[in-house]
């Protein structure tokens, strides 16, 4: 594969100090759907950091006087059957999505990164042994896994990112390892050895850092991805747990048994899901348009 | 070729013991068994725990793992599932009640996928960077981007609100009634159709940019070929390999069921078996629907395998 050369050669070339200011500039004028992501990210970011400012009310406050209230001038986008604003629970939902997200994608990706570029490295016994146990795991569907591991952890959000974060896991390793296994090939690894250096160092200082587009492109996919799993797992109520805001808890339960007389309850919460992979998504497919040359836009 | 197939049939014995292997374990590991989840849904939590036992020793608790183990496998070698343990009932024949649903609703969404999937995709890739290709990317994340459960949720709400009609909520056989059965499961279709839609549309446009720059294709461009026939012939022969395997892979997931798009549609499939096996901590249902799910996704990766060197000659297999 010539690939690899290529990508490394793009990503030092990206990484040559331009000024962040044009870089950005230069994205958004060359990605215009990669930029609009990202502003959905940020966008996202803030609502989440300034979730305690900005919402207009208490995201556990019941106000019994107003459940079900329409979307209106008190209550932008309604109330739920406890009389608590919409709108600001899903304010407050962003956190727990973007925790999530991050965590599950983060977690993933690092042990992923670290079992493909080590499969890769030291080759022969270890690494088919590593890709049969990655074939069992690749012949169960993600929410499956995902909801056996929250069964034998429990529910809540830190357990939850686990149970995201174990089906990315092997998918990453599986990417990665692919790259990998040319970046074993190059002379700087041979040199490394030649040099002595330990396996450890080798794997993390020489390796690792050579497949980081791969790596950069499966988090960003994985964050999507982890947002929209978590929101289907509190869906069925074996994810985040109530009180906690969480957009997924949101269309559970009362939103389901009233959708007919307050459809805001069911509507909105999803919107925010929706909106936010989407971001993420846009995002992360310019990036690896921008990472992978061999898809680049000409 | 035979050799190959031999060989390709026989790698999957080891994978299918890991997954066997794997869930075993995974489910022992989960806090709480049968008895206690039964216990816990009468109420009465303070039962003596001689009752327990005895409960437990009925369907083979109380065993060394190792022994319930090799008497599951036993079964699975004789093809025999064995009966839940929530209701005692064979597990074939619980699941076959369910399966049909999914063989109806798998090659449905499949079929509304991959024919939107294929073209637009195609599309999107041919007028790059320009509106369409735009609006086909958008409308494919977008598809990714948004929960089936909540799209279905969306349908039955539109439907309610604007026709003041409800899809029928109880599952009739297509063979009982063709269109009562059509009017239920095409949402559920839809709903899971346009997710797999999205996926199939970004592989085959990203497969179809990588192949329209080839050689091969400026030479037929060159040669004053009509787009419409290098389009068909020559490019679509050459990138649809990874689309046909993300198809059949999702098609696989799906023949195990919708776990969450069940709920709102009210289907009584074998996402929801799954579910109710967690919760109710039945063992022998859960192995045996995670062994069916597995079984699918080999399998169809399998012939998808065999279909590579069927549609791509230069595969040449060793």
């Amino acid at each position: 594969m010539s690939a690899a050369p290529h990508a490394i050669e793009e990503l030092t070339r990206t990484q040559e100090p331009a000024g962040w200011r044009s870089t950005v500039g230069q994205f958004v004028r060359q990605r215009p759907l990669g930029a609009i992501g990202g502003a959905i990210i940020v966008l996202t970011a803030l609502l989440a950091a300034t979730a305690g400012w900005i919402a207009p009310y208490d995201p556990l406050a019941n106000d019994y006087a107003a459940m079900l209230s329409a979307p209106g001038p008190g209550h932008w986008l309604g109330t739920d059957a406890f009389g608590r604003d919409v709108l600001t629970r899903i304010i407050y939902g962003s956190r727990t999505a973007l925790t999530v997200g991050l965590g599950a994608s983060f977690i993933g990706t690092t042990f992923g990164s670290l079992i493909g570029v080590g499969s890769a490295y030291f080759g022969g016994r270890v690494d088919l042994v590593t890709q049969r146990v990655m074939d069992v795991f690749f012949a169960f569907p993600v929410i499956i896994l995902a909801l056996a591991v929250v069964a034998i952890l429990g529910t809540g959000a830190g357990n939850v990112i686990l149970a995201i974060a174990t089906p990315m896991v092997p998918r990453c390793a599986r990417v990665v390892r692919s790259s990998a296994l040319a970046v074993r090939e190059m002379p700087y690894v041979d040199a490394a050895r030649a040099a002595g250096f330990g396996h450890r160092r080798i794997i993390l200082r020489h390796m690792l850092p050579n497949v980081m587009a791969p790596i950069l492109i499966m988090a960003t996919a994985f964050l999507g991805e982890a947002i929209l799993l978590e929101a289907s797992l509190s869906f069925l109520g074996l994810g985040v747990q109530e009180p906690t805001a969480a957009w997924g808890l949101m269309l559970r339960g009362a939103a389901v048994e009233f959708a007919e007389s307050a459809p805001w309850m069911a509507i909105f919460p999803g919107l925010a899901i929706s909106l936010a992979v989407f971001g993420f998504n846009l995002f992360g497919d310019s990036l690896r348009d921008a990472l992978d040359p061999r898809l680049r836009t000409q | 070729m035979a050799r190959y197939i031999l060989k390709r049939l026989l790698a999957m014995i080891p994978t299918m013991l890991g997954v066997a292997v794997l869930i075993f374990l995974l489910l022992r590991v989960i806090p709480g068994d049968v008895v206690e989840a039964r216990y816990l849904t009468q109420g009465s939590q303070f039962q003596s725990q001689e009752l327990m036992d005895i409960e437990r020793a009925k369907i083979g608790l109380d065993k060394p793992l190792w022994k319930q183990f090799t008497t599951w496998m036993g079964g699975l070698a004789r093809f025999d599932f064995g009966v839940s343990m929530w209701t005692d009932a064979p597990i074939t024949q619980e699941i076959k009640l369910r399966f049909a649903l999914s063989l109806q609703l798998a090659p449905m969404a499949s079929t509304i996928a991959t024919l939107l999937a294929i073209p637009l995709g195609i599309l999107a890739a041919f007028k790059q960077d320009t509106w369409v290709d735009y609006a086909v990317r958008v409308f494919s994340i977008a598809g990714l981007a948004t929960p089936s459960f909540w799209l279905g949720s969306l349908m039955i709400l539109a439907m309610l609100i604007v026709f003041k009609w409800v899809p029928p909520m109880v599952f009739t056989p297509l063979w009982v009634n063709p269109w009562e059965n059509l009017a239920q499961l095409i949402w559920p279709a839809l709903a899971v159709g346009y997710r797999y839609c999205a996926v199939g549309t970004r592989m085959m446009r990203s497969t179809m940019l990588e192949v329209l720059r080839e050689d091969y294709i400026r030479t037929a461009r060159a040669k004053g070929l009509w787009m419409k026939l290098i389009l068909t012939r020559h490019a679509l022969k050459n990138a649809i390999l990874p689309v046909l395997t993300v198809i059949s892979t999702e098609f696989a997931f799906l023949l195990g069921g919708l776990v969450v798009t069940e709920q709102v549609f009210n289907l009584n499939g074998l996402g929801m078996l799954f579910v109710e096996g967690i919760s109710h901590r039945d063992y022998t249902m859960i192995q045996a629907l995670v062994m069916l799910v597995a079984t699918a996704f080999l399998v169809v990766n399998f012939v998808v395998d065999i279909a590579y060197g069927w549609i791509d000659p230069r595969i040449r297999y060793r």
